[in-house]
């Protein structure tokens, strides 16, 4: 392993992940919900009467925090180098997973590690392990 | 209210997905890339995270309902099975092929990105096929709908 100190932005990963904290902590002591995007999301594909308008309402922050950032900062330009048909796949895989496994890397990730869930914990570990194998076989492998 | 504050928390926490650098799938890919030249930013974006929200956790740990008076629905799950396993695994290889989660894919349509769009449609169409298997799977005096 080689450490790309070149690339590494600590500060503003700190900072980035203390707000995502921030947001999970809002949103569970205020709604009383765990912030999964995937489960938030999903919702949304079977909708249940009266909960409905929280779900949409966080997409909708979600979708919209690139126009209230830009009224204060420069927007960071996303680098998508994936074709798409790679997109394709992928967002298959990511929607598919997420379900059948019950949340992403802000479900388990972010607030199951946060409450110390084994399972989430378990979860956490079997995606991580999976992008690092993806990518080692993609680029190292195939070079692709 | 709750529609609010939800909107509030959708904002903040895209807000820190695009500072953080989770937004980007190039950066993404450098933090998976542990083989190439590793970018270990996203480590520092995780722990963040995980300090600001667990302080939240313990003092939901100590109430009935939220501050509002919602209440605190928090997974009963315990069992690590097959389908968290599997799940989590597909998830990983889709996270590593694009380099985008549900999150930061829902900001990077917001910013307008063609690529965003196609991701974000073929992840529903993924989350909507998890559910009509789902349904099938159901004998049919369950189906309601």
């Amino acid at each position: 392993m080689m450490i790309d100190w070149t690339a590494f932005t600590p500060w503003p990963a700190l900072a980035g992940g203390a707000l995502i904290g921030l947001a999970a902590a809002l949103f569970l002591l205020l709604n009383g919900r765990i912030a999964g995007i995937s489960g938030v999301l999903g919702g949304l594909l079977k909708p249940v009467k009266g909960d409905i308008a929280w779900r949409a309402a966080f997409v909708l922050g979600l979708v919209g925090a690139p126009l209230v950032y830009g009224l204060f900062q420069r927007l960071p330009v996303p680098q998508i180098d994936a074709d798409y048909a790679a997109l394709i796949a992928a967002g298959l895989l990511v929607g598919v997973g997420t379900r059948y496994g019950s949340g992403c890397t802000s479900g388990h990730g972010v607030c199951g590690l946060a409450r110390l869930s084994p399972r989430s914990l378990v979860a956490t570990a079997c995606f991580m392990a999976a992008g690092f194998a993806t990518v080692f076989v993609i680029r190292h492998l195939f070079k692709i | 209210m709750l529609a609010f504050t939800s909107l509030l928390a959708g904002l903040v926490f895209g807000i820190g997905l695009m500072i953080s650098g989770m937004a980007n799938p190039a950066k993404v890919l450098g933090f998976l890339d542990l083989s190439g030249r590793w970018d270990p930013s996203l480590a520092l974006v995780m722990g963040g995270a995980v300090a600001v929200s667990a302080v939240a956790f313990s003092i939901a740990r100590r109430r009935n309902a939220s501050l509002l008076g919602a209440a605190l629905k928090l997974p009963t799950a315990r069992q690590i099975d097959r389908r968290l396993v599997i799940g989590s695994t597909l998830f990983g290889i889709g996270w590593g092929i694009a380099g985008f989660c549900p999150g930061p894919a829902l900001v990077a349509l917001g910013m307008g990105e063609a690529k965003a769009v196609v991701f974000v449609v073929a992840m529903l169409a993924g989350m909507g096929l998890f559910e009509l298997v789902e349904w099938k799977k159901q004998s049919p005096a369950l189906r309601t709908r």
